[in-house]
Parts: C-alpha cells; structure tokens; sequence
C-alpha cells in the first residue's frame, strides 16, 4: 500500500443468483448446479437490496414454503420480493388472516368458472391460431403467448377484450426492474402512476359490476361477496394487482416455454402427437421445465437451522423454484423435457404450503386448451433462434421467440 | 381392507387395501380420479382434498385448529366441509374397514 486510498470495484459474487443478469443471459443452470451440491444453503452477503439466504434444493425450498410460522411473508417485514415491497395482500400475509383472504378469491377458480372460462379460451386460442401467417416467420410470444394470456386477463376482469393490450401493458409495467436498460419506466414515481392508471379503470368496473347481476369475472365475484364488498379501495385495488400480475407473465412464459422445449425434444413433441392423453402430464412437465416464477421470498421469523446452516430471526429467505425445479435427487435428467416424467405434477413452479398459488387449475387448463388446439391442426412449427429473455430475477420470462408454421 | 371411493358424476370405486398406508397413497395407488397428491403427502399443496363420510369423521378426527391441514384446505378451490380432510394426514388403520369417502368435483 503506497498510502493512497482506493476504494476497490465491489466484488460480484458468482453466486449471487438475485442478479437479473443471470436469467437474462440464461446462464443460471451451472451457478445453481453447485450451489446445490456444495453450499444449498447459501448466504450471499452483496444482494442488490441486502443480504440474503438463497435455499436451492428441493426438500429445503419445501420445509420453508409449507412453515410460515418460522418463514413468514408479511408485508410488515418487507414482503415476498428480495427487494422490501410493502404491497398489502393475501400473498403478503401469514395464516390465520392469509386463510381468511384467500377463502374470498377462490370461488374466482372453482370448477364450475373454469368449464365456463374454457369454452371462451378455446374458441379464441382456436381463431388465434388460425390467424398466424404459414410459411412465414412470426413471434411466437407475441402473436400467441401475449395473444392467448390477454384474452384470458380481459374476460378474468370483466375489460374490454379490445383493449386487452393495456392490462399487459399495466402487468409489465407494475413488475418492470428499473435496472433493466429496456424497462418502459425509469423511476418508481412512474410505476406509482400506471398502476392509479390501472386501479382507476378496475375501480370503474368494480362500480359497475356491484349494480349488476353477479357474473363470473373476478371484480364482479368480490364486488358481490359479503366481506369484500365493503372492504378498502386499497385492498380491492391490491387483490385486483395481485391477480393481474400473477396470472400475467407466468401463463405466458409458460406457453413460450412450451414451444422453446418441444423444439429442443422434438421426440417429446412425437410422443405426444402419438398420444395425446399425455398433455395433462406434459403440462405439468412445462411447467416445470420453464419454471415461470424464479423466487419467492421469506423472513425468518426465529433463529432456525437449515442444512447445518443457522438462519437468524429477521434474515431474508429465498426459495429458489428454479433451481429446486431442476434438483437431481427429485427429478432425473432434470435439464430435460420428459412429458412423461412419473412425477413431474411434484414440480415447485406454483410454489408450496398455504400461498400454493391460486390460479394453478386455470393455468393448466389454459396451456392444455393451447396444445389441444395445435395439436387439432397438426401444426408444424419451426422455431428459427434462441428466446431472449427478460431482464428479471422473479420472472423467467422469454420475451421473443422466432418461429415458423410449415405451410 | 376396503375402501370405497364416491364421486359426484362417475360410479363408486371400491379399493382394497393395506393398512399402514395413508389414503392419498392408496388413492393414487388405484388411480382415482381427482385426488393429485401433487405435493408427494407433505402436508403442503391440499391436491389431496377429500370428504369423509358422516359415519366415519367422528373416528378419524377433523384438522387442529390453527393447524397447517386447516389453513390449507381453506385456501382450497373446493368448499371446505365440516368433514374435509386431507387426504395424505389420513392413516389407514385397522378400525377403518369399509370407510367411505367423497372426492371433490375439481381440486
Ligand atoms: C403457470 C402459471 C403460474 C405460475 C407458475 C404461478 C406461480 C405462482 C407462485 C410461485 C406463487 C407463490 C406460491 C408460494 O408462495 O408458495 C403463486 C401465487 C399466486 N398466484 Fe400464481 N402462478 C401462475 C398462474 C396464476 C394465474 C393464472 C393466476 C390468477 C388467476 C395466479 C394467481 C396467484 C395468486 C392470487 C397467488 C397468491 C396466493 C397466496 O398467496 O395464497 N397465478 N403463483
Ligand atoms: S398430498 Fe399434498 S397436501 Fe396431501
């Protein structure tokens, strides 16, 4: 040392699975693979918003999502999100008032909406399919993925189905990672504005839909239930940003991940042409295999050891899903698509434990109207490059997927 | 031993069975329909959702109060019954000859 202060260039820690980077270049697979094996019980002390404990196998991401009184979500302790959110819904609270919440929303999901929501799914994914160009490159993520999961957001709101666009524009916008050189806004003042954007265009519905006739659109089913119809405009306006960002980017991602996979393992794609009654199976394999939700995150509620590794009281906890999703002592040949795979429904993409995510039943029913309809046409499709991939750490989301339909 | 497996929309499956097993095991052992068990029995996903028949819930027991088994079968699509139980914290034992139980029509 010659006396001359110099501060060193923080260090990036490889292991720092929080860093969007890793999921934009999609090269998070080999940093995973060995923190599983050698330090699944990570703690990386340089996270963008603090320090924080990454669990990375399955058994563990388990243990912690299904003990949410040693593991807790509530907003008062920064939320579900690495970085500390004081967004107040269910998904941000713990038993025994999470239960109470969530009860109110699952009629949204009960058998008797999603036959009724399926026939309308089927006939759009029908018409949208038989509009794409054959012979002819497209964007499978935007002319069928968008496409498809707009639709189904425009009838879950009760919004017009032509201006579907703008809830995809809310949903992107409200998740958006400032630090992403893309992002469609720069500060969170900007972020604070599309979503009074959002909730004023959802309250007007909701105003609506209290005079009418019950229907089977989510504002309408909390606008006539007993305990939310009187309940603060914060809390509706939160559910109704809970449900648009959760069954955005996830449905979507899932149906590009479909496609990217079938045409890695086009055997796989033979398989199931050979037999369909597969697809029930091939979609929680999807599932799987694209891991749409990255992360949730925790707060450690007490001192608790995991894997020899002591967790204190107040420390960030996050279940990594993606890499618990391709943990090899659960599922074998885990990098690959095996629509077959005995237990592939074991996957963690919809999470565990009571926040086990809500909308699980119409996502699956969704990708599965999808790949019947193809599957109905006996469409060849192509897929020319690479997916790019969101700038994110909590979506694993393929923004662009160049395709093409024999003719 | 047996148990019988009813559905709102299909016929009975009468299944026979070990004791030791829990009933979300033997449920996907005979394939019955409805009953995932997405979650390998660990108390954590209620894929596993079943209603006992009123003449068998006093013996089985309902969920503790506060316990995980509550809160997830209150989260559960399916309306939660005063006889709802999960299947995967039901262990077949011996006294549980003939049970009856109801599954759900979407879980
Ligand atoms: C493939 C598609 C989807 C994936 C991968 C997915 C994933 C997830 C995950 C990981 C969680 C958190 C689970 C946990 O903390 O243990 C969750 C919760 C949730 N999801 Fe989904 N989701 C999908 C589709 C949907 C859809 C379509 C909807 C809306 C209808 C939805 C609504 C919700 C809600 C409301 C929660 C909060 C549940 C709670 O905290 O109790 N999701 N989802
Ligand atoms: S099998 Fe998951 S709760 Fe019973």
């Amino acid at each position: 040392m010659d006396g001359i202060a110099e501060t060193p260039a923080p260090a990036i820690d490889p292991f720092d699975v929080g860093r969007p980077e890793l999921y934009h270049k999609d090269a998070w697979r080999p940093v995973f693979e060995k923190l599983r094996a050698d330090d699944p019980v990570y703690y990386c002390e340089t996270g963008r918003s603090g320090p924080y404990w990454a669990i990375t196998r399955y058994e563990d991401i388990v243990r912690v999502d299904s003990d949410p009184a040693t593991f807790s979500s509530s907003h008062l302790l920064g939320g579900v999100t690495l970085e500390d959110k004081s967004n107040v819904t269910f998904m941000q609270m713990d038993p025994p008032q999470h239960t109470a919440k969530r009860k109110s929303v699952t009629p949204i999901v009960a058998p008797k909406s999603l036959a009724q929501m399926e026939v309308l799914i089927r006939d759009r994914a029908a018409k949208t399919l038989d509009a794409l160009p054959r012979g002819e490159e497209f964007d499978w993520v935007d002319r069928v993925s968008i496409e498809l999961t707009s639709m189904m957001l425009a009838t879950l709101f009760g919004h017009p189905i032509e201006d579907r666009r703008t809830l995809v524009r809310w949903s992107d916008t409200i998740t958006a990672d400032l630090d992403d050189p893309d992002s469609p806004i720069r500060t969170e003042a900007q972020r604070g504005e599309v979503m009074r954007e959002f909730y004023l265009s959802m309250l007007d519905i909701w105003k609506r839909r209290r005079e009418e006739e019950p229907r089977f659109d989510i504002v309408s089913i909390l606008a006539h239930d007993p305990d939310m119809r009187n309940a603060p405009v914060e809390e509706i306006t939160g559910l109704f940003g809970l449900f648009l960002v959760g069954g955005n980017d996830t449905t979507r991602n899932s149906m590009s991940g479909g496609m990217w996979g079938f045409a890695q393992h086009p055997d796989e794609w033979r398989k199931l042409k050979a037999d369909p009654k597969l697809l029930g199976n091939a979609v929680s394999e999807i599932i799987r295999y694209q891991t749409p939700v990255i992360y949730e995150r925790r707060t450690a509620l007490r001192d608790v050891e995991i894997a020899g590794k002591t967790i204190a009281k107040g420390d960030r906890v996050g279940m990594w899903y993606i890499s618990g999703n391709r943990d090899e002592s659960v599922f074998e040949d885990a990098d690959s698509l095996k629509i077959d795979r005995p237990n592939a429904r074991q996957h963690l993409s919809f999470g565990m434990g009571p926040h086990r995510c809500v909308g699980s039943r119409l996502a699956e029913m969704q990708l599965r109207v999808l790949w019947e309809e193809v599957l109905k046409r006996d469409l060849e499709i192509e897929v020319l490059e690479k997916p790019s991939y969101a700038f994110s750490n909590l979506v694993r989301s393929p923004t662009r997927l160049p395709v093409r339909i024999k003719a | 031993m047996k148990v019988t497996f009813e559905f709102s929309d299909s016929p009975e499956v009468v299944a026979e069975v070990n004791a030791g097993e829990s009933l979300m095991r033997v449920a996907l052992d005979h394939g019955i329909p409805g009953i995932y068990g997405d979650c390998g029995g660990q108390c954590a996903c209620a894929t596993c959702h079943i209603y006992i028949d009123a003449a068998w819930i006093d013996r089985i027991g309902t969920p503790e109060p506060g316990s995980t088994e509550e809160a997830l079968l209150e989260g559960a699509p399916a309306d939660v019954e005063s006889n709802s139980r999960l299947a995967c914290q039901v262990v077949l034992t011996d006294d549980l000859n003939g049970l009856v139980v109801r599954v759900p029509e979407g879980q």
